[in-house]
Formats: C-alpha cells, structure tokens, sequence
C-alpha cells in the first residue's frame, strides 16, 4: 500500500513539472527539434532543470542497500550499448519529431481529454504490446 | 509558439528532477515513463501493478491540478489524426526496443551515468531534430 501511495504522489509531482514546463504542449517539443525554425530553447532548461535535481542525488542513493520503505533498489542491469538500443531510440525519435510527444507528457495529457491524445496513447500502448511480443525484456 | 518559457522550464525540470530522485529513494524505482506503462501491460494485479498506476493516475491528476488552477491546458497538436497514430505506434515500439524514453534514458539514466542511456537519449534527439526538419523544411 506504502509505495502506491508515495508513487501516487511522486506522480503527481512529476505531472506538476511537465505541466508547468509546458513539455505536455507538442509546440514546446516541435519547437524545441526545429533547429532550422523558431527555436525554442525550453526544453534545455527543462533538462537542465532535472539533471540538477537527480545528477547531484542518484550515485548516493544507488550505494543505499535499501529504500527507505525498506526494499531494495530496482536498477537496469544492462550495460551494453547494441544495435537494439540504438534502433529502439531512432524509431522513438521519429516518432517524437512527428507528434512532439513523448510517453510522459502523453500520459499527463490524458487530463486534457482531446481525442488526439486519446488516439495517441492507445497506439502508444499498442507499440508497447507489439515490441514485448517480438521479444520482451 | 510564443516566447521560450525558461523560468518555467526550470522550475518544471527541478520538480520533474526532484520526482525521480524520490522515486529512487523511496520505492527504489527508475521513474521512466515507458517502463511505467510496459510494465501495466506486462504485470498481474499485484503491488507490481499498483504502484504503476497508482504513478500513472498520479501523472494525469498532476496535469488536471495544474489545468484547473490555471483555466487551461496548451495543448497545440502538431500532427493530424493519422499522424498521431503513427506517432504513437512508434513512440511506444520505440521505447520499448531501446528500453527507455526522455525520463528513463534523458533524465534518470544521465543521473545514473550510464553510457548505454547517452547513446540512447543522443540518437533519439538527433533522430527527433531530423524528423521534424523533413516535416517542416524539406516535404
């Protein structure tokens, strides 16, 4: 019950965040990747933004042998950088240019309720389902 | 779009930043969005699945709460319905092939020094960045 109720919260903190920085606005994204455009510079804050509040914080956690509800800590194993990888987050970054969404903001948009973001998720879990099944980990 | 939104930016990005870490700390958890939702998929109905949800409504009450003090949401799309549907089909194949997506690989993974998520979060922005200038500049 403990970690539902703090993820509960902790997402509506991070919901908070995208919010406030806009990066639930496909504008601020395409606007942002348009290099060649207006570029919108707001996502480097929003990165800078969140690197400062984790970079600092993330090594002195992962030497923590538990959480502080007392379970151990959760971290990816993989270390390989291999063709998958690579592939996986090209075909991601196409389809971020071509919405200006990316799966946070996709979620947090739900609030929203505009079909788009509707039509959006439901692929979006669809693409999810499609590559678990080709071969999932 | 209207002018850069860089105090907002910063504040969003320190909270965005701040959830994470306590995601760490106390659920021991990476909070990468598309791993979050992979794994309502993937996961029975245990406290596996709950906390995932539970950080997914929390996502979406975050964005309503935000909404309703502010009387909106900008929320410009920039893609027609098949677009969206494209989009979405590759956002969500995408992260799952290269396990992770802008939180997971661009925030948590950089946290974590890890090289694997430098690769990952370079290509996806090179490849974003390149996407958007076929779109708008070239076709």
């Amino acid at each position: 019950m403990l970690p539902a109720i703090s993820s509960f919260a902790l997402g509506i903190l991070f919901g908070l965040g995208l919010s406030i920085s806009q990066m639930t606005d496909p504008a601020r994204v395409i606007g942002f990747l348009d290099i060649a455009g207006r570029w919108d510079p707001t996502l480097i804050c929003v990165m800078g933004g969140a690197l400062a509040a984790t970079l600092p914080f993330f090594p002195w956690i992962q030497k923590r042998q538990k959480t502080l509800l007392g379970e151990p800590l959760r971290l990816p194993i993989q270390s390989r950088i291999d063709a998958r990888l690579i592939i996986g987050a090209a075909i991601f970054g196409i389809g971020w240019g071509l919405a200006g969404l990316c799966p946070g903001p996709a979620l947090a948009n739900l609030a929203s309720a505009s079909p788009g973001i509707v039509l959006f998720v439901l692929a979006m879990i669809a693409g999810q389902w499609l590559a678990l099944r080709l071969g999932s980990r | 779009m209207a002018e850069a939104n860089l105090y907002g930016g910063l504040l969003g990005g320190l909270l965005i930043g701040l959830a994470a870490t306590l995601l760490l700390l106390v659920n021991g958890r990476i909070a990468g969005i598309s791993g979050i939702l992979a794994g309502l998929i993937t996961s029975k109905f245990t406290s596996e699945w709950f906390w995932r949800a539970a950080f997914v409504i929390g996502l979406v009450c975050g964005a309503a709460f935000h909404a309703w003090l502010r009387g909106a949401i900008p929320l410009q799309h920039q893609a027609g319905t098949s677009l969206l549907l494209l989009a979405g089909l590759l956002v969500g194949f995408g992260t799952r092939l290269g396990s992770g997506c802008t939180s997971g690989h661009g925030v948590c993974g950089l946290a974590r020094r890890s090289p694997r998520s430098l690769a990952a979060t370079a290509t996806f922005i090179a490849c974003g960045i390149l996407t958007v200038y076929l779109m708008r500049h070239v076709f």
